[in-house]
């Protein structure tokens, strides 16, 4: 295929190997523990895993997958919220394909949908503003989720539901913003990375500028890639050359597609319509400080937030769950308690193990041809294989319809129903009120004095004005 | 998982099997519900060895479902039984009130005579066997994604639904000793090889370079995050064929208009059991586990 192909051509990806191999060899800190290079984003680790590109480099290099899949950090109280909002009977709830199996305290969007609920799947926000023109006596509320890639899109879409006066149509906004999570996670004690693969899709949106900090900062290298198995060599190149010579900057392997100043159209429509909220949950994360956008007063009218009454509840990751860890490379997520046991991509329990961008379920999917994956499959060979196979939803050959049976065994409750983990409104659990309470305090606010606590640690460098830095 | 009765009576085996038709749209490129319902229920058939003869035909309509439309579907099934061979013998109409069903649903249920020689079952896969394909895959889901109009998405890919039972004649005329065969239908040639791959204990090695897999398809694909393995066909079959046969087999297969591209496109190989290992293009490997749920586009 044109434009594809010459991206995946295997003699210089050989090449590239070797080029990568000979660089490594000369990094000296190589030889006491393995460099770890965060790929940020979820389509870098679809890539990665999708290409077997893992397998192509030295021991002394790994990969760490990163925090930019928006579907896997989607909290469990969001998808709550969503499922509230499409059960209403006025409802047309629209939203992207994958994110109708992330699953909330009781169920997941697929269940709503399967239980009554109007819940349809759409392309395109513009999709979703169609679905309104054509059903006036409806409300149509259109998910809104993803980093900045996927914000111009939601955000033309409310620039033409305002000028074209549709009044049934609204957005759910859980939009949320990569900078301040990769800050967070430069700042957590126990991290030891030694560079990072910047977002490609993200960076055509907002330009290569905002990664100045943590090149000049926090003194690691990053190059922003592309999503082509070749793309990605190249860009780990790039960030090995950069920790041989001793340098950190932020370098573009992305050009062809990556502006350094970004896309002043996008990001112009993107103030217009959203301004960044105070905090924002992350699965696996927690609150982290200026993650997250909400709709500007200017365009109320269109805020499923306020228009709706939203529940709002704030659902504790389950114990367990180990992606915070994954998710700063301190684990693998095979060394997780409990991938591929109480885990699974069909009952995911961390956010990881979500979307087929999530570091865990590329290992489930993908796993790297070693060891583990194997060991993992005989052991479960008879027992789980049956189990999916009864459960799996959709139609069998045969033709009958299968739903989720009630699961059993162990794990079965974890994503089902409501978890021990699982909080009322407004109430702490005894000893574990510490997430709420950073959720309620007071954070870097409009006056721009700084929270206090936890949230303290979460504060982006400089305090961004708008939604880009 | 077996779809299909084996039925022995005087020493003569026959096969049994029935399945229920449910599409969206209706009508799409290379086909419509009805030239699935014939041509699923006699591949189900064909894949176990058997040769299919009478077809059974259940229709469930919607009330006010357009007249002409349903002569258009029953002239399709006629159409594919005379090209397969196989006769509608019994059949049932019921007409529900509008609203309790989507339009038209179609079951059919199919009998045909599996001769003595023949032995084939996913549990027969030995290490050194061949993978046969008989020609590009996921015409069909990518045809469908397409007709349904929700995206922005305009390719010329119809859907690939035919009957195989000819085609699986003369493969087991040119090799009788086929091990395993099934036809790659919902969740694609990917579920079917993790199915031969289980029941046999061995584990297969396919190679991406030699999957034959449309321009068009391909494109679909990457534009939407989907993974051509896992898309529906209705008119292609897996085959797992002793390495001595698999010329033989596959210079039949490509003499049939059912196999024309057909292409070897993996080994079987002892270890790791029960996994299938795609070697990708760029030189590395990754595992092509069963699929779980739907396959839903990915957002960016």
């Amino acid at each position: 295929m044109k434009y594809v192909d010459e991206f995946r051509d295997p003699a210089k990806a050989k090449a590239l190997e070797t080029e990568i191999r000979g660089v490594v060899a000369r990094i000296e800190r190589a030889k006491q523990r393995p460099l770890q290079i965060m790929e940020v984003c979820g389509g870098h680790t679809h890539s990665i895993f999708r290409y077997g590109i893992a397998q192509l480099l030295p021991d002394t290099v790994e990969f760490v997958h990163g925090p930019g899949c928006p579907v896997c950090v989607l909290p469990m109280g969001r998808v709550d919220d969503c499922i509230s909002l499409a059960e209403r009977p006025e409802v047309i709830f629209t939203t992207f394909g994958d994110a109708m199996r992330v699953p909330g305290s009781r169920k997941s969007l697929l269940k709503a949908k399967a239980d009554g609920a109007d819940v349809r799947m759409v392309y395109s926000p513009l999709d979703a503003l169609d679905l309104a023109r054509a059903n006036p006596g409806r409300e149509v509320i259109f998910f809104g989720l993803g980093f900045e890639t996927t914000m111009p899109s939601t955000a033309l879409t409310l620039l033409r539901a305002k000028a074209d006066r549709v009044r049934n149509f609204s957005l759910f906004c859980n939009h949320i913003t990569i900078i301040p999570t990769i800050k967070a996670i430069l700042d957590s004690p126990d991290l030891h990375l030694d560079g990072f693969l910047g977002p490609g899709h993200v960076s055509m949106v907002i330009g290569t500028r905002p990664y100045d900090f943590i090149a000049r900062h926090y003194r690691k290298p990053i190059t922003v890639a592309g999503f082509e198995p070749l793309d990605v060599l190249h860009a780990m190149w790039m960030v090995l050359k950069q920790i041989e010579e001793r340098r950190s900057e932020v370098e573009n392997q992305y050009g062809r597609i990556v502006p350094e100043h970004g896309n002043a159209q996008a990001l112009a429509a993107i103030s217009e319509v959203f301004e960044l909220r105070e905090f924002f949950e992350w699965r696996g994360l927690g609150s982290i400080d200026h993650s997250g956008v909400r709709i500007r007063g200017a365009f109320a009218e269109f805020d499923a937030e306020r228009r709706f009454a939203v529940p709002n509840l704030k659902i504790a990751d389950p114990k367990s769950c180990q992606c915070g860890e994954v998710l700063k490379g301190v684990i693998k997520p095979h060394e997780c308690k409990v991938f591929g046991t109480a885990c699974t991509p069909e009952m995911p329990l961390g956010s990881l193990m979500v979307s087929s961008e999530g570091a865990c379920a590329a290992y489930y999917n993908y796993g790297r041809i070693d060891g583990w994956r194997f060991a993992a499959l005989q052991r479960n060979a008879t027992g789980r294989r049956r189990r999916h196979r009864r459960e799996r939803p959709g139609r069998t050959r045969a033709g009958t319809r299968i739903r989720h049976a009630p699961a059993r065994g162990k794990g079965a409750r974890h994503g089902r129903q409501p978890g021990p983990w699982r909080r009322r409104q407004g109430h702490a659990r005894p000893g574990r009120g510490r997430v709420h309470q950073r959720l309620r305090q007071p954070v870097a606010g409009a006056d721009g004095g700084p929270g206090r606590g936890v949230a303290r640690r979460f504060i982006p460098a400089r305090r961004p004005a708008r939604v880009h830095h | 998982m077996v779809s299909l009765a084996d039925l022995s009576l005087h020493g003569d085996r026959l096969a049994f099997t029935t399945d229920t038709y449910v599409v969206d749209p209706l009508f799409f490129p290379g086909g419509d519900i009805g030239t699935l319902a014939v041509a699923g229920t006699v591949n189900d058939l064909a894949v176990s060895g058997a040769k299919p003869l009478y077809l059974s035909c259940g229709v469930v309509i919607e009330e006010g479902f357009p007249v002409d439309l349903l002569r258009r579907v029953a002239a399709s099934m006629q159409r594919i039984a005379l090209e397969a061979g196989v006769r509608i013998v019994t059949g049932d109409t019921k007409v529900v009130e509008r609203g309790s069903a989507d339009k038209l649903f179609i079951n059919t249920a199919g009998i045909g005579v599996v001769p003595r020689n023949v032995s084939i079952s996913a549990s027969n896969a030995r290490p050194g066997d061949v993978v046969i394909l008989n020609g590009y895959l996921g015409d069909h889901g990518t045809a469908i994604l397409i007709a349904r109009k929700q995206l922005a998405l305009e390719a010329d890919v119809a859907s690939d639904c035919q009957p195989l039972n000819g085609l699986v004649a003369t493969m087991l005329e040119a090799c009788p000793t086929i091990r395993c065969l099934r036809d790659a239908t919902r969740g694609g040639v990917a579920t079917v090889l993790n199915e031969f791959a289980q029941s046999s204990a061995v584990a297969i090695r396919i190679h991406e370079p030699a999957m034959p897999i449309r321009d068009q398809v391909k494109g679909a694909c990457e534009i939407l995050g989907l993974d051509p393995l896992y898309l529906a066909n209705e008119g292609k079959l897996v085959a797992v064929v002793p390495e001595s046969g698999a010329q033989a087999v596959l210079a039949a297969m490509r003499a049939h208009p059912a196999g024309a591209h057909a292409a070897i496109i993996g080994e079987v190989t002892e270890a790791p059991r029960g996994v299938v290992v795609l070697h990708t293009g760029f030189g590395g490997q990754r595992i092509v586990d069963m699929l779980f749920g739907e396959q839903l586009p990915r957002i960016c």
